[in-house]
């Protein structure tokens, strides 16, 4: 294949890109735009290997199929109360193979300039190590700065994802935490970087760029660890905009386009994410990423009255004189696995000719859209999953309202109470409903810690329990 | 077996309900009492006495002997003096009692020494719901009333469109939406009438629509806030009252059907429905008083009567709409009791134990061991929050809206151009100093930035999941770079290719993979 083959080809694949991504605007074109995506990365895949300056293809054989059989593997066993976790590890991936290229590319820099210092044959390099014999001086410290920034981002993706997976996997503790020193220690780390990158730039070797990396690998884990779980799914899409921006820095040192569009397209894509999210919570992008809610200026609201507890018979007896029900979900959904009970209750509900929707915050769960895909998986029609701005007005004319494991979405004190650290956070006005019941284990706060007034009011009802211990046990009572 | 507890006859004239039923019986019994009825107490409310013995009751003949056989006697109404007189030391009355206006027959029953429980003197907090009676006996009363309504009024509720002409809906208008009013707009909306309602209290708005109803609102000032007192209404200014009359004024030629529940707590019912306004009102009408008993809420109002006005509107003043439906209205008093007697044997052992540090025992007993206990201690749990009063919103000019938009347009404008002529300048910047190949990619790099900008906004929320693991499986394109370096000739730069060239086919491949099977899934219903 020539070159100007190849480039046709990565026009396609970008373009399949840009299709792919805008196909996700809805439910129906989204099933074809992933097809998109994959034949872009076939085409792209293909056209490099076959590509000018491409050897070892014994070896590109052999790591294809046995990514593409681990990754099938992965992918077909996975739950999907697990994808959070699953997207962070493969963040890591793009990440950490990154930091590899990177690496390549200096070594292979250092390869070619000793060739050249030596009056070596040029002419016999071939692929990458060709592109870089033609470079002159100043490209080559363009090419320095790159290699450098891509092995950064890489590294900080790397240990970021590992965390975040641990956190979303539960094998790290959720809540945030810094060691002494917080956030001068970042500080101190990325200026350390700053100082290597300026000795790298004026030939210092290698070693700079593997300390830069630890520095790196440093900030990824301090940078998360900060994050408390309930602002994980910023931290995600965060963690998804840094891998985009790794392979554009990567595609610069490279000298290749479909690597910068790519990576443009998905870091900038994730940025959008992260700051819907952010809106979402009514918190500042800033302050998520330096981690911990925002200094509250006064007392929190004195809280009065208690909370009632109501057994399964109650809520059944409500849900069967109620006509409109709607179900808000939250991450307790998901770690009960409540939801193919839940999708089973609406089906009763929806049987007995009662209208039944789902209302969903834009940040309820540990990733954006996560209650949507879990719902989807237990059949729930995405036609009655409403989003809040949809949904917030029609609970004062809805008979009953069921909270299962949500708590802070749901928190009246975000608009009541200006002292609460949640102020101004838009919230699902559930207590505007007649009654509203809250499936939740026990009496605890919920992820950010805070007390809800929601669990005190008068009518409010507490539904003690496992999520999907409790809503099967509504199931049979149902009629 | 434990204690008595017995339920006499009703001796107030035309009063139809009963204090215990055969479904309270037996609950009572398993609280460990034994229960007694005097013979017929339940007839005219339709419990035989053959239903009572067969949950275990023993009819008693004669309210002299139920009185000297019971320990605890349940009654719905207040007793009178020859009622009083047969209690003593050591028997607790339970019956609706209202102490601040029978103050004479609480002096005497503290001075037989008996235990009286006020079933109206229930505090009004969530705990005590259960044997709130007012309220149970103020839903029925609602209900009852628009059923009565129904009865003297000459048209349907709902409009409707027949072969035979066309039915224009009825209109009511609810004064008052406390516990009464709203079941009365919740039967006035369910049998097909527009339905308006009013209330002094502003925050009953929401309640009120909730039940299908139209809030009549007022435009005033410092409106009461009517959580200070307990969730009951306070008597309202001057100002106020001419205001809410002239709004009624104004309605009455149009309202066919009026049900009045106003009532302040402690007074005498306020004048809401004056005789002007009856006047006004179409022929054939109705006007039902549910304050009557205290007087009512309309001019015209006689209590326990019907009347027809001069223009041949119906003014019902009936006081006994709970007992009309005596036995609804038995089955949920002797509820209410039950729960009374569960609170006062915590052990459920038959034995009453008079706790009177529990704060709805307290505030319900008005006459305990030979001394009067009326009127209670505030409660300790506040009945209901303090609302804070809401911000309004200012309706804005459409000058105001004008300037508002143009102002907005102009900090965008500003802001954009801000931002361009920034982002302008920092190009110049690179541009003076990068090699020419370098803005052939820089260029690609923005631009791209620009399209994933205006793409990602359409992206539906409930689709941010598989568009995080899309981009995560494009971001494996990756890859590129590791199969460019894999056919280097240094050792080192091939392990580390290949490796690359491994993962980021795990990415790729697990990445597309999981965004097919999440939006396989999505299905619509």
């Amino acid at each position: 294949m020539t070159i100007g083959i190849v480039s046709a080809a990565y026009i396609a694949a970008a373009v399949l890109f840009i299709l792919s991504l805008g196909g996700l605007s809805g439910q129906e074109s989204a099933k074809r735009a992933v097809w998109y995506g994959i034949v872009g990365m076939g085409l792209a895949v293909i056209a490099t290997v076959f590509g000018p300056g491409v050897g070892n293809w014994f070896i590109i054989l052999v790591m294809i199929a046995g990514g593409s059989v681990m990754g099938y593997y992965v992918a077909a066993r996975v739950q999907m109360t697990e994808m959070p976790q699953l997207v962070a590890a493969l963040h890591s991936f793009v990440g950490l193979a990154a930091v590899f290229i990177g690496y390549n590319a200096e070594l292979e820099l250092g390869t070619v300039l000793a060739l050249k210092a030596a009056g070596g044959d040029l002419s016999t390099l071939a692929g990458f190590a060709e592109k870089l014999a033609h470079k002159d001086m100043v490209e080559i410290a363009i090419l320095k700065v790159e290699v450098f920034l891509g092995v950064f981002i890489g590294a900080v993706t790397f240990t970021g994802s590992v965390i975040a997976f641990g956190k979303l996997a539960g094998k790290v503790d959720g809540k945030a935490k810094k060691l002494p020193g917080g956030h001068f220690l970042n500080a101190g780390a990325a200026l350390g970087s700053i100082i290597l990158l300026v000795m790298f730039f004026n030939g210092a070797g290698i070693w700079t760029l593997v300390l830069m990396t630890l520095l790196a690998f440093f900030i990824g884990y301090h940078l998360i660890m900060g994050i408390g779980g309930a602002d994980m799914p910023v931290v995600v899409s965060m963690l998804n905009s840094y891998s985009g921006w790794a392979a554009a820095a990567i595609g610069f040192s490279l000298g290749n386009d479909l690597l910068i569009v790519t990576g443009a397209l998905v870091g900038s894509s994730g940025a959008i994410l992260s700051y819907i999210m952010c809106k979402a919570m009514n918190r500042s992008f800033v302050s998520v990423i330096l981690g911990g809610f925002g200094g509250t200026t006064g007392p929190a609201m004195e809280i009065e009255g208690e909370q009632i507890a109501i057994d399964a018979e109650g809520v059944a007896n409500a849900l069967n004189d109620a006509d409109s029900v709607i179900i808000v979900p939250g991450y307790g959904m998901a770690v009960a696995q409540a939801q193919q009970a839940v999708s089973e209750l609406t089906r009763k509900l929806r049987a007995a000719g009662k209208t039944v929707r789902f209302a969903i915050h834009p940040v309820a769960g540990r990733l954006p859209g996560h209650m949507n895909v879990l719902l989807a998986e237990a059949k729930v029609p995405y036609d009655i999953v409403m989003e809040m701005d949809e949904i917030n007005d029609d609970f004062p004319t809805t008979d009953v309202v069921i909270v299962i494991g949500s708590n802070d979405i749901v928190n009246p004190a975000a608009e009541e109470d200006p002292n609460s650290p949640i102020a101004g956070m838009p919230v699902l006005q559930v207590w505007k409903a007649k009654q509203v019941f809250v499936s939740k284990r026990g009496q605890g706060t919920g992820y950010s810690g805070i007390e809800n007034p929601l669990f005190y009011k008068d009518n409010t009802r507490m539904f003690y329990g496992d999520a999907k211990k409790s809503v099967s046990e509504l199931l049979p009572m149902i009629k | 077996m434990g204690l008595k507890i017995g339920s006499p006859r009703e001796i107030y004239g035309g009063e139809a309900r009963v204090a215990m039923t055969p479904d309270s019986a037996v609950q009572l019994q398993k609280l460990g009492y034994e229960c007694l009825i005097e013979t017929g107490a339940g007839k005219a409310a339709g419990f035989s006495n053959e239903a009572y013995r067969a949950a275990g009751v023993t009819v008693v003949e004669g309210a002299e002997a139920l009185y000297s056989a019971s320990d605890v006697i349940a009654k719905v109404r207040p007793p009178d003096t020859a009622e009083v007189n047969r209690l003593s030391a050591g028997k607790t009355l339970i019956s609706f009692f209202y102490p601040a206006q029978n103050a004479d027959l609480l002096e005497q029953s503290k001075s037989t020494g008996a235990n009286v429980i006020a079933m109206d003197m229930v505090p009004r907090i969530s705990r005590a719901q259960k044997m709130d009676a007012l309220s149970s006996m103020a839903n029925i009363a609602g209900y009852r009333a628009v059923i009565e309504a129904g009865n003297n009024f000459g048209r349907f509720f709902t409009g409707q469109v027949t072969a035979a002409g066309k039915v224009p809906p009825a209109k009511v208008l609810v004064i008052g939406a406390g516990v009464a009013g709203l079941a009365a707009i919740g039967t006035a909306t369910s049998l097909g009438a527009i339905t308006y309602a009013f209330d002094v209290r502003p925050e009953v708005a929401e309640q009120i629509e909730s039940m299908g109803a139209q809030f009549v609102y007022l435009e005033f000032e410092a409106a009461q806030d009517g959580a200070a007192t307990g969730g009951y209404a306070a008597p309202s200014s001057p100002e106020f009252r001419e205001k809410q009359l002239s709004k009624f004024r104004e309605l009455a030629p149009d309202i066919d059907i009026v049900i009045t529940t106003a009532l302040i707590p402690g007074r005498d019912a306020p004048k809401l429905w004056l005789a002007d306004m009856v006047a006004a009102m179409k022929p054939g009408s109705v006007v039902i008083d549910l304050a009557a008993e205290r007087g009512g809420n309309c001019d015209l109002t006689v209590a326990d009567h019907k009347i027809v006005s001069e223009n041949g509107v119906t003014v019902v003043g009936y006081t006994d709409f709970p007992s009309r439906m005596a036995a609804q209205a038995s089955t949920l008093y002797a509820t209410n009791i039950r729960h009374m007697m569960t609170d006062l044997t915590p052990a459920k052992d038959g034995a009453v134990v008079h706790n009177m540090e529990d704060d709805v025992i307290r505030g319900a007993t008005v006459a305990f061991q030979g001394g009067i206990t009326y009127p209670p201690p505030p409660p300790k749990i506040q009945a209901i929050a303090a609302a804070k009063p809401k911000e309004k919103i200012k309706e804005l000019t459409p000058e105001e809206k004008r300037a508002k938009e143009i102002a907005a347009f102009k900090t965008q404008t500003r802001n954009q151009v801000g931002l361009l002529v920034l982002a302008t300048a920092l190009l110049l910047v690179v541009g003076a100093y990068a090699p020419e190949s370098f803005m052939s990619h820089f260029i690609v790099f923005v631009l791209s930035c620009f399209i994933g900008f205006s793409v990602i906004w359409n992206v539906s929320h409930s689709l941010h999941t598989p568009l995080m693991a899309v981009t995560n499986a494009i971001s494996g394109i990756v890859i590129l770079g590791a199969l460019l370096q894999v056919g280097s000739s240094n050792w080192l730069v091939v392990i580390l290719a290949a490796l690359s060239v491994l993962i980021a086919t795990i990415n790729i491949v697990g990445g597309f993979l999981v965004t097919r099977r999440m939006l396989a899934m999505f299905q619509k219903s």
